[in-house]
């Protein structure tokens, strides 16, 4: 599948924010940290921009972004149309729990309630996200449970590294939100680590010989296609390069979405201020960039059933 | 809405391939980009037209694949289109309920006033039926000829898909294939006509007919004809005749 930057940038940045809120509602529902104004205040805006900024990237590969908003009608059948609208419906509970932590200082009560929804919304968003992209059958490495468990793992560890540093920089950093973004990498490590072996186990999902039901004549081979120039089907499902590198990019994406941020937050996690500060700054930058690696290979490595038609020997 | 209708009228209107008569000629591609260019979806864009990158849409593509080994493979060419699925998952996936499919006779649609261009239909359906339009930013996909089957502009005849009165090898056939008796269905029953990809569950309407049987090159050949008998030392054709002529 071709990698839309746009799409890369809205899973990678919204995952990000709605994960934060996530540990946001989290932590203020066993009061794990204290209502902070001015941390609340820079990490809800934080967490809220970062989402605002991947929807609007989002809406960067449609024909049609004026028609945006016919997206929220769909929700009976479309995963797309369900995850626009609790994306746009977590805003509510979301702003209401910022409104009662920033202004009202107070995350009790019926501003508890808001940062329980928060976290509810937060969470089905995310997985719409990945619905989005594991209800599509004939891109067999995405129709797989691994998929949803991987963005639900990513939203989780890349929410709580976000934490970890804003905790930092306000000096209210508690052990146990240091237990959290380390056992959630972990989680993201072992979910994506399954993920891949499961793909790489499920090659043949759909044959040229079932594709073209000819398969009683015996091996099916593409003689002539049906035009000259790649059209849109091929630019759009037949991306290659990805899997001409998959092991290398692997590497990568293991090494900076996970391995590296995880190292350098957890050693530095109880050090000096000077060096824990840097430290946490340094794993949330890395982590960000090993993400879009991920998702990009995540887009980049999957394999259409269309491309059978087009010469492909396995999808 | 994207729902797939549940109460249709158990009409599933569709095209029935012949893959045994096809010659791969393209014709009927040609005609449908012509006939849908200026129809329900015009226009269908092509880009560089002339030029070394040829870009554009069309509902209808022929791929032409060889099938088996050496002296027994066979050479099969292999229009592709739309299937009209009875689980048209493209319509499902559809945020906006651009993409629809009719109740009244199963027609797959794209309402391009409600499209977004997210081109999620188009990886959702597993034909690679759908392509998508930079110039209108809407999908588009192949109609059935909508505006040509319904059309009472044309005479009776004429309302049928163009790609199915364009085929000169009489390879590709349109009808009711929710009625057992129809002509198209009858012709599924009697050539054993099967689905693309029935893995997936997509329940397309539209069916193939396998490519009948050939012998193989192992078979004896034709029955060789018993020579004429020659007529001793004369000459043959022209002269033959030059020569009964020339003798009398």
């Amino acid at each position: 599948m071709h990698p839309a930057y746009s799409v890369i940038l809205f899973t990678t940045f919204s995952g990000a924010g709605y994960g934060l809120l996530i540990m946001l509602a989290l932590f203020a529902i066993i009061g794990g940290v204290p209502p902070d104004r001015w941390f609340g205040f820079f990490s809800f805006t934080l967490a809220f921009v970062m989402i605002a900024f991947g929807l609007i990237a989002s809406t960067y590969h449609l024909g049609h972004p004026e028609r945006a908003l016919l997206a929220l009608s769909q929700w009976k059948s479309s995963w797309l149309s369900r995850e626009a609208i609790l994306a746009i419906a977590t805003f509510v509970p979301g702003l209401l729990f910022a409104f009662g932590w920033v202004v009202m200082g107070n995350v009790q009560g019926g501003w508890r309630v808001m940062a329980g929804m928060t976290f509810l919304l937060s969470f089905m968003t995310i997985f719409c996200t990945a619905m989005v992209y594991a209800s599509l059958r004939p891109i067999r490495a995405w129709f797989n449970p691994h998929t949803v468990r991987v963005y639900i793992a990513y939203a989780l560890w890349t929410g709580s590294l976000w934490l970890n540093l804003l905790t930092h920089l306000f000096d209210l950093h508690t052990p146990w939100i240091g237990v959290t973004f380390v056992i959630a990498g972990l989680l993201a490590f072992f979910f994506k680590r399954k993920y891949w072996i499961y793909i790489d186990r499920h090659p043949d999902w759909v044959t040229p010989e079932t594709a073209t039901g000819l398969g009683d004549l015996g091996k099916v081979r593409l003689l002539d296609a049906p035009n000259t120039q790649e059209n849109y089907v091929q630019q759009e499902m037949g991306f290659k390069i990805a899997r001409k590198h998959a092991e290398k990019l692997r590497r990568w994406a293991f090494t900076y979405s996970f391995l590296v941020p995880w190292c350098i937050a957890a050693f530095t996690v109880d050090s000096d201020p000077w060096l824990k500060i840097p430290g946490a700054i340094i794993a949330v930058i890395v982590m960000m960039g090993g993400v879009m690696i991920e998702r990009w290979l995540f887009f980049a490595e999957a394999k259409h059933t269309t491309m059978l038609y087009y010469g492909a020997e396995n999808s | 809405m994207t729902t797939i209708p549940l109460n249709t009228s158990g009409k599933k209107l569709g095209l029935v391939i012949d893959l045994d008569t096809c010659v791969g000629c393209h014709a009927c591609a040609v005609s449908c980009k012509e006939w849908n260019t200026s129809g329900h979806s015009a226009p269908l864009p092509d880009h560089e037209p002339f030029g070394a990158n040829t870009f554009g849409v069309w509902f209808n593509r022929v791929h032409t694949y060889e099938c088996g080994e050496g002296a027994d493979s066979r050479t099969v060419h292999f229009p592709r289109s739309c299937l009209h699925c009875e689980a048209p998952a493209c319509v499902e996936v559809c945020p906006t309920g651009a993409s629809y499919k009719r109740e009244e006779d199963g027609i797959v649609l794209v309402n391009e006033d409600l499209c977004i261009g997210c081109k999620l239909c188009s990886w959702a359906c597993p034909y690679g039926a759908r392509e998508y339009d930079y110039d209108s930013g809407v999908m588009k996909k192949c109609t059935l000829c909508i505006d040509r089957i319904y059309n009472e502009n044309l005479d009776e005849e004429d309302r049928v898909p163009v790609c199915v009165s364009t085929c000169p090898s009489n390879a590709r056939h349109f009808g009711d294939l929710g009625d057992p008796d129809s002509a198209v269905s009858r012709l599924v029953a009697d050539r054993g006509g099967y689905d693309l990809m029935p893995e997936l569950g997509y329940k397309p309407v539209n069916k193939y007919l396998p490519p009948r049987p050939r012998q193989s090159a192992d078979s004896p050949g034709p029955k060789t004809l018993p020579p004429i008998e020659s007529s001793n030392g004369q000459e043959a054709g022209l002269f033959r005749w030059l020569d009964a002529l020339l003798t009398r």
